[in-house]
């Protein structure tokens, strides 16, 4: 269950960043994403899924948020 | 000889790693690439922040050397005191050569050697006594002293002493920031955990000092030139470009820079970050509590520097913007001199750089402004965002080499042939006997600033001065030299 700091790039993606692994990934997908809710599975754009119980309403980001291993 | 073709490179990474036994092999395999700069993830190609093998020349430091000797050390009116044996402290003591001003021993103290001296009783009965009196013992000697930070050396964790007990009741009893840093030698592969342990501390320390203190004026043009160690006087060369476009430069972190700026940068509209690596951690806190955005600047060479300070104007409002254009159009004649001067001399000279955590990437641009070519780059201590970032910057099939061994160094450097080699003072003496022009890139050879473009000048001067050096014509003994008729050997490194 990594602590993982969730902020926006330039481009406006969402960047994963995992500060004990050191680990920037981009965020491919996440399964829900709407104007209440935000969370649920999250695929990076390196293949690796994580997950989050959705969050609601959306935080506001950057932002830390504890995130589950996603089973692969 | 011209420059090596992706074949070429890759046969000579395999050439390289011949000698090492299978296991070492297939370790040191993994840290060895040549670049492809379409690929955008440099982890599927380099490997980075592993530890080093045993047996192999590292050019490594200590997590105490990241976080006493880069992060904190700098700060100027604050002691740090080196917590353990006298060695560290005393054999790292103002190598850095980063500039501040002040009354050394008055109300500044960053060429002081502070250190508890550790010895066998305090290994056997513990140390915290020994800190608490070496406290009193600075604030009585010293008392403009703004606040101290206990630097840990490796017995401090070994014997498990609790200099965070102590700081905590000394801080109370004095009233000042008495900061514990735990950033014992062993702890991580290389210096970088010494930066972000030490960012860690700075954040659970210092940053909150001020919150809820509304008395600092802000302006709307406040921002802190983050990750800029001042050496050679770096960050006043880059600080005055930023203060020409009408910026307001409220805090340098940590070259010339004090505890009461660290305490303001919470403050600040926007945070300009140099060192990526070892003060990215930082920033992204800041961004995260207090909202404030960062930003990764150039200011190596005229291209980088114009490059940079249009990105920095674009958070601000259209004067700022404006101001930018300007200060590059007042500068334009005097780099343009300069290029027009340095570049026929240095024109497609080949260099290779191995430097720490930064500046493999980012000098690269100021050699291109003079027509030099980088064909060889890599990190002491980087990790794989460095070198995702490296990878777009250098050209195609440039070699990659990540915490090089100083065979390998060696190796590479007698077949690529560059024509100046930057790297530290480690590397310098080997390199010079091979009769291969070579530039300290960590402490600018005590030469600098290089920053800015004040700094250019000086860049292109000494890399002038030392590759066009008439004493690298003079390598070879005159009885070795070939008589009269014979073909004449062009350069004795390819004897070496």
């Amino acid at each position: 269950m990594p602590n993982v700091m969730i902020r926006k790039n330039d481009a406006g993606d969402l960047l994963f960043y995992v500060a004990k692994k050191d680990m920037e990934e981009t965020i491919a997908s996440v399964e829900t994403d709407t104007s209440e809710t935000w969370g649920g599975e999250v695929v990076l754009t390196d293949g690796s899924r994580w997950y989050i119980d959705p969050i609601s309403p959306p935080p506001v980001f950057p932002t830390t948020l504890r995130f589950k291993r996603g089973d692969e | 000889m011209t420059a090596l073709t992706r074949e070429e490179t890759q046969a000579l990474i395999q050439e390289v790693l011949e000698v090492y036994p299978d296991k070492a092999k297939k370790d040191r395999a993994k840290h060895l690439a040549v670049n492809d700069p379409s690929v955008e993830q440099s982890k599927k190609c380099i490997t980075s922040n592993r530890k080093s093998l045993p047996g192999v020349m590292t050019i490594r430091g200590c997590a105490y050397a990241g976080s006493k000797g880069v992060v904190w050390g700098p700060i100027k009116d604050m002691i740090h005191i080196s917590h353990g044996p006298v060695g560290c402290g005393a054999y790292s003591r103002a190598g850095r050569r980063n500039y501040y001003v002040g009354h050394t021993g008055v109300n500044t103290f960053g060429t002081m050697n502070f250190t508890s001296d550790f010895q066998e009783k305090d290994i056997v009965f513990g140390g915290d006594k020994k800190l608490a009196k070496l406290i009193d013992e600075i604030n009585e000697l010293f008392p403009l002293v703004k606040g101290i930070s206990v630097q840990s050396e490796c017995p401090i964790g070994l014997i498990g002493d609790d200099i965070e007990a102590v700081s905590k009741k000394k801080g109370k009893e004095l009233d000042k920031p008495i900061v514990p840093v735990r950033c014992e030698g062993f702890r991580g592969v290389s210096q970088s955990l010494g930066h972000h342990i030490a960012n860690d501390a700075i954040r659970d320390w210092v940053i909150g000092n001020r919150d809820g203190d509304p008395t600092f004026q802000t302006t709307p043009y406040d921002v802190a030139v983050i990750g800029d160690y001042n050496i050679g006087g770096d960050a006043w060369a880059s600080r005055i470009l930023l203060e020409e476009m009408g910026l307001r430069v409220v805090a340098q972190w940590s070259g010339d820079g004090t505890l009461a700026e660290m305490e303001l940068t919470p403050k600040v509209k926007l945070n300009l970050i140099h060192c990526y690596r070892s003060m990215n951690y930082i920033s992204r806190f800041m961004e995260e509590k207090y909202g404030i955005p960062w930003m990764e600047y150039n200011f190596f060479g005229p291209t980088k520097i114009a490059e940079s300070l249009r990105k920095i104007a674009a958070f601000f409002d259209e004067t700022i913007q404006a101001n930018a254009e300007k200060v590059i159009a007042k500068y334009e004649a005097e780099y343009s001199a300069i290029i027009a001067k340095y570049r026929p001399r240095l024109e497609g000279k080949r260099v290779m750089l191995y430097v720490g955590g930064l500046r493999p990437r980012h000098v690269v641009g100021a050699y291109e402004d003079l027509g030099m070519e980088v064909v060889g780059t890599g990190y002491e201590f980087a990790h794989n965002d460095d070198y995702d970032r490296t990878m777009k910057e250098m050209g195609e099939a440039t070699l990659l080499y990540d915490d090089v061994t100083g065979y390998e160094f060696e190796e590479f450097v007698k077949r690529v042939k560059p024509d100046l080699i930057g790297s530290g003072v480690k590397e310098k003496y080997i390199f010079q006997k091979m009769g291969v022009p070579f530039r300290q890139m960590h402490s600018w050879d005590y030469s600098g600033p290089y920053h800015g473009y004040d700094g250019f000048a000086i860049f292109a001067r000494d890399m002038d001065m030392t590759v066009n050096n008439p004493c690298w014509n003079s390598m070879q003994a005159p009885w070795l030299k070939p008589a009269e008729g014979e073909t004449e050997v062009k350069k004795l490194a390819a004897s070496a």
